[in-house]
C-alpha cells in the first residue's frame, strides 16, 4: 500500500463509514438537542441574572457576582465531571445529558450576564431618565427602552460566546451521552479505524461552519462601535 | 449537611490527595506556559499575513481561522491522538494535547490580532511610512503596540480559555490537574479532590477573570 492509500483506508474508508453513519447521525440529533437546550436555559438565566442585577441590591448583586465569578474560572469538564461524578455521592443522580446540560447552560449563563450587564451599562443614562420622566415603571422602562437597546449591543459578543460554549457538548462525551464524539469514538474502536473520527469531523464541522460564518457577518454588521 | 462537609469538604482527604494535585497543577502550568505562548505566536503569524491583502493569501487564512473555530478542541484533540497513530504518527499526549490546543488558540488570537490590527486607522501607517520607516519598522512600532492595547481584554480573556482548556487533557490520560483529581477521587472514593481541583482552578484564574470584567467595564465606560 502507497501511504495514500493508507491515508484513504484510514481515514476515508467509505465502507466503514457506511456502517457508522447511522449511529453518528442519531449522534448528530442529540447534539443539536442538547445544543438548543443549552442556548436556551443559559441565555434566559443569564438575561434574568442581569435584569436582577440591575436592580441594584447590594447582597444579592454580590452574590451574583461571586456566583459569576466562579463559573468563569472554573473549567467546563470540572464542572461536569463534578456534577455527574461528585453529586451522587450526596444521593443527587442525573444522567450525563442533564448534567451537561445543567452545567453548560450556569457557564452559558455566567458569561452572558456578563455580556448582558455590560450592554445594560452601556446604554445612555438620559435613556433611563427620559422614560422613567415620561411615566413609564422600572420594569416598562427596562423592558421597552434600556433592553431593547442593549440586546443589540451584545448580539456579537453574545453570539461568539454561545458559539464557544456550544461546542463544549462534544464534553458530554466523558460522562456516557451518545452524542457525535462518542459515537465516533466507539465506532472507531469497534472498527480498528478511524473513518468515524472523519465522519464526525464532518458532522462538526456541518454543524458549526454556518455559526462561524454567520458571526463573522454579524460581528461587521452589528460591530460595538468605538 | 454532615455528608455534604463528609463528601465535598473532607478535609482528611484532601490533605492526602494535596501532593498528587499540586503535582497536577504544576502539568496544568506547563502546558498553559506551552500552549499560550505558542498560540499567541501562531495567531500574531497568522493576523500579520492576512495584512497582506491578495486573495490567495487571506482565503486560506480564513478558511483556516473558522476551520479551528468550528471544530471543538476535544474532537480535534481525539483526532490527533487516536487518529493519527493509524497513518503512523504516534505521538505522545503531551505533544498531541500541545498540537490540540495550539491549532485551536491559534485560531481564536488570529482572529482577535486581526481585530486589533484593524483598529488601527491607516492614517497611523501612512503617516509611519511617510516618517521613513519601512513596512516592518511601521508594524512593529506603530501598529502592533497600538493594536494589542485596543484588543487586550480579548487576548487576557482568551488566554484564561487556554488555561481551562487545558483541562480536556485530562481524557488523554495526561496527568493534568484534572486528570490528578479524578485518580484521587477513585482511589478515595470520594469527590473531595475534584472540589480541591476546582478551588485550584478558581484560585488560580480568580485574579484574571476580576482584572477582565475591569477592563471590559472600563472599555464600555469609555465610549
Amino acid at each position: 500500500m502507497t501511504d495514500l492509500d493508507r491515508f484513504v483506508f484510514s481515514f476515508l474508508n467509505v465502507e466503514v463509514m457506511r456502517r457508522y453513519l447511522p449511529s453518528i447521525a442519531e449522534g448528530f440529533v442529540l447534539t443539536v438537542e442538547l445544543a438548543l437546550a443549552v442556548i436556551v436555559t443559559g441565555l434566559a438565566l443569564g438575561l434574568t441574572l442581569a435584569v436582577v442585577r440591575s436592580l441594584q441590591i447590594r447582597p444579592v448583586n454580590w452574590l451574583i457576582i461571586l456566583g459569576v465569578d466562579m463559573l468563569r474560572a472554573v473549567p467546563p469538564l470540572v464542572i461536569i465531571v463534578l456534577f455527574y461524578f461528585a453529586l451522587p455521592h450526596v444521593g443527587v443522580r442525573m444522567s450525563g445529558f442533564t448534567a451537561t446540560w445543567a452545567s453548560l447552560s450556569l457557564v452559558l449563563a455566567a458569561f452572558s450576564e456578563e455580556i448582558f450587564w455590560a450592554g445594560i451599562l452601556a446604554v445612555h443614562k438620559g435613556q433611563w431618565e427620559a422614560a422613567r420622566s415620561t411615566g413609564l415603571t422600572f420594569g416598562q422602562s427596562l423592558t421597552f427602552v434600556v433592553l431593547p437597546q442593549a440586546v443589540r449591543l451584545t448580539i456579537p459578543p453574545l453570539t461568539n460566546r454561545a458559539i464557544a460554549i456550544t461546542k463544549g457538548t462534544a464534553l458530554a462525551s466523558v460522562v456516557g451521552v451518545p452524542e457525535i464524539l462518542s459515537a465516533a469514538i466507539t465506532g472507531q474502536s469497534f472498527a480498528a479505524n478511524p473513518s468515524p473520527l472523519t465522519l464526525g469531523a464532518i458532522a462538526y464541522l456541518i454543524l458549526f461552519i454556518p455559526f462561524v460564518v454567520a458571526g463573522r457577518f454579524i460581528e461587521t454588521r452589528f460591530a460595538w462601535k468605538r | 449537611m454532615d455528608a455534604l462537609v463528609q463528601n465535598f469538604f473532607n478535609v482528611a482527604i484532601m490533605r492526602a490527595a494535596a501532593p498528587l494535585l499540586l503535582k497536577g497543577l504544576l502539568m496544568t502550568v506547563i502546558l498553559c506556559l506551552v500552549v499560550a505562548p505558542a498560540g499567541v505566536l501562531a495567531g500574531m503569524g497568522v493576523a500579520l499575513m492576512s495584512t497582506v491583502r491578495r486573495r490567495w493569501v487571506t482565503w486560506p487564512l480564513i478558511v483556516y481561522v473558522d476551520f479551528f473555530r468550528a471544530f471543538p478542541p476535544l474532537v480535534l484533540l481525539i483526532f490527533i491522538f487516536f487518529g493519527l497513530p493509524f497513518v503512523g504518527i504516534d505521538l505522545p499526549a503531551f505533544a498531541a494535547v500541545v498540537l490540540a490546543f495550539t491549532l485551536n488558540a491559534s485560531s481564536y488570537y488570529g482572529e482577535i490580532f486581526r481585530a486589533g490590527i484593524e483598529s488601527v486607522t491607516s492614517g497611523q501607517t501612512e503617516a509611519a511610512r511617510s516618517t521613513g520607516l519601512t513596512r516592518v519598522q511601521t508594524l512593529a512600532y506603530v501598529i502592533i503596540p497600538q493594536a494589542v492595547r485596543n484588543v487586550l481584554p480579548d487576548l487576557i480573556g482568551n488566554t484564561l480559555e487556554v488555561v481551562k482548556l487545558t483541562s480536556l487533557a485530562s481524557v488523554v490520560a495526561l496527568p493534568e490537574l484534572l486528570y490528578a483529581a479524578r485518580s484521587a477521587q477513585s482511589v478515595t472514593y470520594n469527590p473531595s479532590p475534584i472540589v480541591l481541583a476546582a478551588a485550584m482552578y478558581f484560585v488560580l484564574l480568580w485574579p484574571g477573570v476580576r482584572l477582565l470584567s475591569r477592563l471590559e467595564h472600563r472599555m464600555i465606560a469609555s465610549r
